[in-house]
C-alpha cells in the first residue's frame, strides 16, 4: 500500500497542517469556546488518520510509530491523575481541587481571558492528548493487521 | 420544532435502511448518515459542543466501519434466525415499546426543561443544573459551562472515561495482536 | 411525541441487534441505540428559546462579577450535555473494541454469520 495518487497526497500535505493547528485550538480554547479535549484530541488524531491514508501506514510509522504512540496515551492519563493529585496537597486537600483558581486567580480578572479557569486548560491538555493518541493507536492498530492467508487455507 | 421532526425522522428512516439491507458497505454509510443527523440535531439543540465531537468522532467511526467491511468477501448473510424466535423477540420489543410509551407520558412535555420542572415541583432540593449556571463562572473561571463541569465539577466522571478508552484500547490491541495464535498452537514454545 | 420517537429508534436497534445474523449488523444496532440515548438526553434538557451554556462576553458585568439574567434563565442544562460528551468519546472506543473482535473472528471462522460459528464450535 503505497498511498493514493499525487493530486490527493498534495492536497493532503497542505491540509494536514491547517486540521492539526484547528485541534490543538480547539484543545486550548476549550474552556472560553465549544470544544475541548474531547472534540480537539479526536481532530488530532484524525489528521494522522488522512495522512494515513493519503501517504499509506509506512509514512505515518516513520513519523509517530506505535511504541511512541502508546507512550503518549500513557502520558496523558498519568498526566490528568497528576493535575488530581496535586489538589491533594494544597488547600483544601481534595482529590480534583482545582487548586490555581482557589489560590491564585480568585482575586483576579480573569475572566475570559486565556489564563484563567485554572487547571481546567490544563486537564484540556492532558485528556486531548490522550483521546488523540489512543484514538490513533486503534486505527494504527486496525490497520496494521492482516489476515492470515494459512489458516483459512487449511479449512 | 418542526426541525427536530424532520431531522428525527430523517435518522429512523436512515436506521431502518441500516437494519434491513443486505449490503454491509451501504448500511455503513446510512449510520453515517444517522450519525451526521444526530450532529445537526445536537446544533439545534443548542449543544455545540456535543455537535462539533459528534460530527469528528463519526468520521474516526466510519474509517474504522468501512476498514473492517470493505475487502470482506462474505457480506452477504440474507435472513434472520429461525422463525419462532424471531417472533417471540418481535413481539417481546413491542411490549416493551408499548410500556414505554406509557413510561415517556409522564415526563414533562418536550420544550419545558427537565430541571426547571424539578424546580417547580414542591418538596424537591435545588437541582444542581442551576448551580453550575448560576455559579460556574465565579466557581472555575471558565466561561464554558460545559467543560467547567466536566473537569472541575464532575471530574470524576472523566477520570472514569479515561480508564475505559483506556482498557477498551489495551482490548483492542490485545485481540488484534499476531503473536497470540502462535503462543496458543505452540505452547511449548 | 419527540421522545416517542426517540425511543422508536431504540427500539429499531434492539430489533437489529437481536433479531439480525450479522456480527457486524449487530455492532450497527448497539450504535444505533446509543444515537438514541444521547438523543433522548440531550432532548431532556432543552428548552423553547433556549441559549448555548456558553457565556458570551456581553453577558457578563466585569464591574460587579454578575451575569446577565438573560444567560440564568434561558440556558439550557449542562448536565446532560457533559455526560453525553463522555459517552459519545466511549462509544468509540468500544466500536473499535468490537469491530476487532468481529475481524478477529472472521478470520478464525471465515464468516461473520453468528449461526454458522455456533456450529464450528463443535
Amino acid at each position: 500500500m503505497k498511498g493514493m495518487t499525487i493530486i490527493v497526497k498534495t492536497i493532503s500535505s497542505w491540509v494536514k497542517v491547517l486540521i492539526f493547528m484547528f485541534g490543538i485550538y480547539i484543545i486550548i480554547f476549550g474552556h472560553l469556546t465549544p470544544g475541548g479535549g474531547f472534540a480537539g484530541g479526536v481532530i488530532l488524531a484524525s489528521s494522522y488518520v488522512l495522512l494515513m491514508l493519503a501517504f499509506g501506514r509506512e509514512f505515518v510509522e516513520e513519523n509517530l510509530s506505535l511504541p511512541v504512540a502508546s507512550k503518549l496515551d500513557c502520558v496523558g492519563a498519568l498526566l490528568f491523575a497528576a493535575i488530581a493529585m496535586f489538589g491533594l496537597f494544597y488547600g483544601a486537600a481534595c482529590f480534583f481541587w482545582n487548586f490555581i483558581q482557589a489560590e491564585y486567580l480568585a482575586d483576579k480578572e480573569t475572566a475570559f481571558r486565556l489564563i484563567s479557569a485554572g487547571t481546567i486548560p490544563l486537564s484540556n491538555l492532558a485528556i486531548g492528548l490522550k483521546v488523540g493518541a489512543s484514538l490513533f493507536l486503534i486505527i494504527l492498530v486496525l490497520s496494521t493487521f492482516r489476515p492470515d492467508v494459512s489458516v483459512k487455507e487449511k479449512e | 420544532m418542526a426541525i427536530f421532526y424532520v431531522l428525527l425522522l430523517f435518522i429512523i428512516i436512515a436506521a431502518l435502511i441500516a437494519v434491513e439491507t443486505k449490503n454491509l458497505l451501504s448500511a455503513v454509510i446510512c449510520i453515517g448518515a444517522i450519525g451526521f443527523g444526530a450532529s445537526l440535531m445536537f446544533l439545534f439543540l443548542r449543544a455545540p459542543d456535543i455537535a462539533i465531537t459528534q460530527i469528528v468522532v463519526e468520521v474516526l467511526g466510519l474509517v474504522i466501519l468501512i476498514r473492517a467491511t470493505i475487502a470482506r468477501d462474505l457480506t452477504f448473510i440474507s435472513g434472520d434466525k429461525e422463525f419462532f424466535a424471531t417472533v417471540v423477540s418481535i413481539v417481546i420489543i413491542f411490549v416493551i415499546f408499548l410500556a414505554g410509551i406509557k413510561v415517556f407520558q409522564t415526563l414533562p412535555d418536550f420544550g419545558t426543561s427537565a430541571f426547571t420542572a424539578a424546580a417547580e415541583a414542591p418538596g424537591m432540593p435545588e437541582p444542581a443544573s442551576q448551580t453550575y449556571i448560576s455559579q460556574g463562572l465565579q466557581r472555575t473561571g471558565a466561561a464554558n459551562i460545559v467543560s467547567s463541569v466536566v473537569l472541575d465539577f464532575r471530574a470524576y466522571d472523566t477520570l472514569g472515561e479515561a480508564t475505559v478508552l483506556f482498557t477498551s484500547i489495551i482490548g483492542a490491541t490485545v485481540i488484534l495482536r499476531k503473536k497470540a495464535k502462535k503462543l496458543l498452537e505452540d505452547p511449548d514454545k | 411525541m419527540l421522545y416517542a420517537l426517540c425511543f422508536l429508534l431504540f427500539m429499531i436497534g434492539l430489533y437489529c441487534a437481536v433479531v439480525k445474523k450479522n456480527m457486524v449488523k449487530i455492532v450497527f444496532g448497539i450504535m444505533i441505540m446509543e444515537y438514541a440515548v444521547n438523543l433522548f438526553l440531550i432532548m431532556l434538557g432543552y428548552h423553547f428559546g433556549g441559549v448555548a451554556p456558553i457565556i458570551d462576553k456581553s453577558q457578563f458585568d466585569p464591574g460587579t462579577g454578575q451575569i446577565a439574567g438573560s444567560f440564568l434563565n434561558n440556558s439550557v442544562d449542562p448536565l446532560p450535555q457533559a455526560l453525553v460528551l463522555t459517552a459519545i468519546v466511549i462509544g468509540l472506543g468500544s466500536l473499535a473494541l468490537m469491530i476487532s473482535i468481529c475481524i478477529r473472528t472472521y478470520e478464525k471462522y471465515g464468516t461473520f454469520d453468528i449461526t454458522q460459528i455456533r456450529r464450528l464450535k463443535g
